[in-house]
C-alpha cells in the first residue's frame, strides 16, 4: 500500500544528516515520548531526548570483561558506538512499579488497579540484538495465558528506530546468537548511519505503515544500489568483527547434561552474586513484589521490583533457600537463559548483548564459561553425567 | 492479578500450628464492597456472616489448585484450596503458620478481609485415574491439596477401582482433619493408613516414614495412578517405593512448592529447571521431573 508519503512498507530511503532532527519533530508531533542513546555520567544510556542533539554524537564505547570507558571519535557519528548498561526493558518493564493500592475503611479493605495513561514511547536506535530481547520478553509478558497488561501497554504503542550497527563491541557476540547485527525485524524505521569524508546519512528502510508516513515529513530520497550495497558491506564487516563468539550447537543438552560440573565451583569463586548481570540484561525478567503500608495501617500499596535469581531470598522458603550457594545461583543463571528459556519459551534467553560480560565487575564471560564446559567434554575432564545416587 | 476481598467465615483449628480458614466473597463485584451497609461487621465479628446480599459463588477449581492468599499491608503467600470442588459458596485453605503472613493469618476472625487471587496452577489427574486404582500419599500439611481430590473421588466413587489414602506426620498432635479421616475410614471402600514419626501420648497406630505403609497397603500396582504431595524427599523416597511395587513411572504425580510472587508465570521466583511451578505446576508428572529432583539446590 502506498503511504501519504508515497513511500512503501519495504522502501528503502536516505535520510541526510541533517535532517534527523525532522524525523524527531515528526515522532514529537505526533505525540510520542522520544527515548534514546544519551551520555550520562560516563556511559551511554538510554533516556527521554529533547532533540537529535542530545545523542551521543562523535561518541564510542570501549568494551572488555568488567571494563566499560568512553571515547571520543574523530568522526560525528551518532550511532557510531555498542549497547550500554542500560536496555529498553526499563522502559517496557519498569524496574520499580506499583501495580496496586488499597484502602482500609472500618475492617474492609478496597482495592484500586493502577491504570497508566503514558504518551507512547518512540524508540531511537534500537539494536538488532535489542529487538530480539523485546520479542523474548514478548513471550514471557504477552504470549503465555496471561498478558502482562503494563507491558502490553507501553510495548505495543511503541515506535520503533532501530539501527544496524556500523561497528560491533568488545563483548558482542550476537552473530552466534543468530539476533544481529542486521535488523531483520521488529521495527517502524532501520537507520544505517553512512558516513565518511563526502558524505553523512541515514539509509533507511520502511517496515511499517507507520514508519512510512512518518516520512512524510521528513526531507528524504530513494537509495540507491551503491547504498544498499555499503549497508550490506557494513553489516558483513560488523558481523566480522564480533568481540566474542559461542559455540551454540546443542548448547541446552550440553548444559543439561552438566548440572554436576566442576566449572560450578570454580565460577562461583569468582562471582561475587551482586546481580549486575541480571540488571544490565535485556531479557531477565524477574521480579519481587514488595507490599508497604502507610504509618496508620489505612493504606496500603503493592510494588513490583527488578529482581534477580543471584539474591539468596529469591528461593527462599520456611525453613531455608533452594539456591544457597553462589554455585548453584549462577549455574540457575547460565542454564536459564542458556537452556531451559529454550524449553520455555522456544527461544534462547540469550541474544548475545555482551552487557553482563561488560558489566561483571569480575569480568566473568557466559560465552568463557559455555567453552569451559564444552571443552571439558572432549578434553574428558567433565564428570560423566551425573546418575542418580 | 488483583486479589478479590474475601471475607473469613469461620476459621477452624485443626492442630497448634494449622488451621482453616473458610472464605466467601466479599461482594458481588468481587473488586468493591463499598456498598456494604457502614457498621455492618462489627455487629457481624465472631459470628457467620449473613451477606447483605444474595451469597456469590467462588470460582470454580480443580482439586490440587491453589490461590494466591493477601493480607492486607502484609503480604501474599501460596495456599492450596482445601476444600470442596463441589462446594460453590466457600473457598477453604488449610495453612500452618510457619512464618510472617501464615501467622497473620492465624489471626484473623470472622468477617475479617483476605484478599484472594486465583485459581492457579495445575490439578491432580482425576479423570485419567477413572478406572484405575488410586493412591493418595500425604505427608504433613500436604494431605491440605489433596482433600479436594478425596471429596472428589468420594462423590464419583464408582469410577475408581481401589482408593488409599497414606498419611505421615511427625507426631499424632499433627493429624489435620482427623475427624473426617475417620469418617472416610470408615468407608468400607476407601483405606486411611497413617503413621508417626515420632509416638507420642497413647499413640498405638503405625510408626515410622509414610514410606514404609506403600508395601502393605492394598493396591494393584499395574492399574494404580498415584498422587502425593509432601516434603521433597518424602516424595522422591515414596516414589522410589512405587516404582519397586511396580507402579509405572508415568502414574505418579507429585505436588511442588517453591517460592511465587506472582503465580501467573511472570516473576521468575518458582523456577525448578524449566518448569515454572506456579504455571506448569504446582503438581506434576513425577517422570518429568525425577532426575531434576536428585541434583542438590536447582
Ligand atoms: C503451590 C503452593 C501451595 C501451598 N499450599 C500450602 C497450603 O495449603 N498450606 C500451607 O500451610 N502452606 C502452603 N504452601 C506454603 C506456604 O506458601 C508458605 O508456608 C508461606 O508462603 C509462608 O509464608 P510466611 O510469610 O508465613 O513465611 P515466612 O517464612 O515469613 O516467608 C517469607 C516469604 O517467603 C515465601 N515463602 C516462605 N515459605 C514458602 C513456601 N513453603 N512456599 C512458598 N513460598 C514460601 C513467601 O513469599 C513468604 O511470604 C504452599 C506453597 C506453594 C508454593
Ligand atoms: S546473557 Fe549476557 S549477552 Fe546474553 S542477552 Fe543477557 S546480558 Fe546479553
Ligand atoms: S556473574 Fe558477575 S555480574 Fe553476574 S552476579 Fe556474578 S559477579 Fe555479578
Ligand atoms: S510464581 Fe512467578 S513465575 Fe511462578
Amino acid at each position: 500500500m502506498m503511504g501519504a508519503s508515497g513511500i512503501q512498507v519495504g522502501d528503502v530511503v536516505v535520510i541526510e544528516r541533517a535532517h534527523l532532527e525532522r524525523l524527531f519533530d515528526a515522532l514529537r508531533q505526533r505525540g510520542y515520548q522520544i527515548v534514546g542513546p544519551t551520555v550520562r555520567d560516563e556511559a551511554i544510556i538510554y533516556d527521554l531526548l529533547r532533540s537529535a542533539e542530545d545523542l551521543p554524537i562523535g561518541w564510542t564505547d570501549e568494551q572488555e570483561g568488567g571494563y566499560y570507558r568512553l571515547k571520543r571519535r574523530n568522526d560525528a557519528a551518532v550511532f557510531g558506538y555498542a549497547v550500554g548498561p542500560h536496555s529498553w526493558k526499563r522502559f517496557v518493564h519498569p524496574p520499580a512499579l506499583r501495580l496496586w493500592r488499597a484502602e482500609r475503611t472500618d475492617g474492609r479493605f478496597r482495592i484500586i488497579e493502577e491504570t497508566e495513561t503514558l504518551p507512547p514511547f518512540a524508540f531511537i536506535g534500537v539494536r538488532s540484538c535489542e529487538l530480539h530481547a523485546l520479542a523474548i520478553q514478548d513471550r514471557v509478558f504477552l504470549e503465555g495465558a496471561y498478558v502482562d497488561p503494563v507491558y502490553k501497554a507501553r510495548r505495543s504503542g511503541a515506535f520503533i528506530v532501530a539501527v544496524n550497527c556500523g561497528q560491533a563491541g568488545g563483548t558482542c557476540f550476537c552473530a552466534s546468537m543468530n539476533t544481529g547485527p542486521r535488523v531483520t525485524f521488529g521495527f517502524d524505521l532501520a537507520l544505517t548511519e553512512l558516513l565518511d569524508a563526502e558524505r553523512h546519512d541515514f539509509v533507511v528502510d520502511v517496515g511499517t505503515e507507520r514508519g512510512a508516513e512518518l516520512l512524510g515529513d521528513v526531507p528524504y530520497r530513494a537509495a540507491s544500489d551503491a547504498e544498499r550495497a555499503a549497508v550490506d558491506d557494513l553489516v558483513a564487516h560488523t558481523a566480522a568483527h564480533m568481540g566474542r563468539t559461542m559455540e551454540t550447537a546443542e548448547i541446552k543438552e550440553l548444559l543439561y547434561r552438566h548440572y554436576e560440573h566442576p566449572r560450578w565451583d570454580d565460577v562461583a569463586r569468582r562471582c561475587l552474586t551482586c546481580g549486575n548481570c541480571t540488571m544490565v540484561c535485556p531479557t531477565c525478567f524477574c521480579t519481587t513484589v514488595e507490599d508497604v503500608t502507610d504509618l496508620r495501617g489505612q493504606r496500603a500499596e503493592r510494588w513490583r521490583r527488578w529482581d534477580s535469581c543471584f539474591t539468596l531470598d529469591f528461593t527462599y522458603l520456611a525453613g531455608g533457600r533452594v539456591r544457597a550457594s553462589a554455585k548453584a545461583r549462577y549455574r540457575q543463571w547460565m542454564t536459564h537463559k542458556l537452556a531451559t528459556w529454550i524449553d520455555q519459551f522456544g527461544t534462547s534467553g540469550c541474544v548475545g548483548c555482551g552487557r553482563c560480560i561488560t558489566w561483571c565487575p569480575v569480568a566473568i564471560d557466559i560465552t568463557e564459561e559455555v567453552r569451559a564446559i564444552r571443552e571439558s567434554e572432549s578434553t574428558g575432564s567433565a564428570p560423566s553425567p551425573g546418575k542418580e545416587q | 492479578m488483583v486479589p478479590h476481598p474475601y471475607r473469613v467465615r469461620r476459621r477452624r483449628r485443626e492442630t497448634h500450628d494449622t488451621f482453616t480458614l473458610e472464605l466467601q466473597p466479599a461482594s458481588r463485584e468481587g473488586m468493591d464492597d463499598e456498598r456494604l451497609p457502614l457498621g455492618q461487621e462489627d455487629a457481624e465479628r465472631d459470628i457467620p456472616i449473613a451477606s447483605p446480599q444474595p451469597p456469590s459463588t467462588v470460582p470454580a477449581f480443580l482439586p490440587g489448585q491453589f490461590n494466591m492468599l493477601y493480607l492486607f499491608g502484609v503480604g501474599e503467600v501460596p495456599i492450596s484450596i482445601s476444600g470442596d470442588p463441589a462446594d460453590s459458596t466457600t473457598l477453604a485453605h488449610t495453612i500452618r503458620a510457619v512464618g510472617t503472613v501464615t501467622a497473620a493469618l492465624r489471626a484473623l476472625r470472622p468477617g475479617d478481609m483476605v484478599g484472594v487471587r486465583g485459581p492457579f496452577g495445575s490439578h491432580w489427574p482425576l479423570s485419567d485415574a477413572e478406572g484405575n486404582d488410586v493412591v493418595l500419599i500425604a505427608g504433613g500439611i500436604g494431605l491440605a491439596p489433596l482433600r479436594p481430590a478425596v471429596y472428589r473421588i468420594l462423590a464419583e466413587r464408582a469410577k475408581y477401582g481401589r482408593v488409599v489414602l497414606l498419611y505421615g506426620t511427625r507426631t499424632p498432635a499433627d493429624i489435620l482433619y482427623r475427624r473426617e479421616l475417620a469418617r472416610w475410614r470408615s468407608h468400607f471402600d476407601f483405606d486411611v493408613l497413617i503413621t508417626v514419626d515420632h509416638a507420642l501420648g497413647n499413640w498405638r497406630g503405625n510408626v515410622g516414614v509414610v514410606t514404609t505403609l506403600i508395601a502393605r497397603a492394598p493396591f494393584d500396582p499395574l492399574n494404580t495412578v498415584a498422587m502425593m504431595c509432601g516434603p521433597e524427599v518424602m516424595m522422591r523416597f515414596a516414589a522410589r517405593e512405587l516404582v519397586r511395587r511396580g507402579v509405572p513411572v508415568d502414574r505418579i504425580f507429585i505436588s511442588m512448592e517453591r517460592n511465587m510472587k506472582c503465580a501467573i508465570g511472570f516473576c521468575g521466583h518458582c523456577q525448578f529447571g524449566p518448569t515454572f511451578v506456579c504455571k506448569d505446576g504446582p503438581v506434576l508428572p513425577y517422570r518429568g521431573v525425577k532426575d531434576l529432583l536428585t541434583i542438590r539446590e536447582l
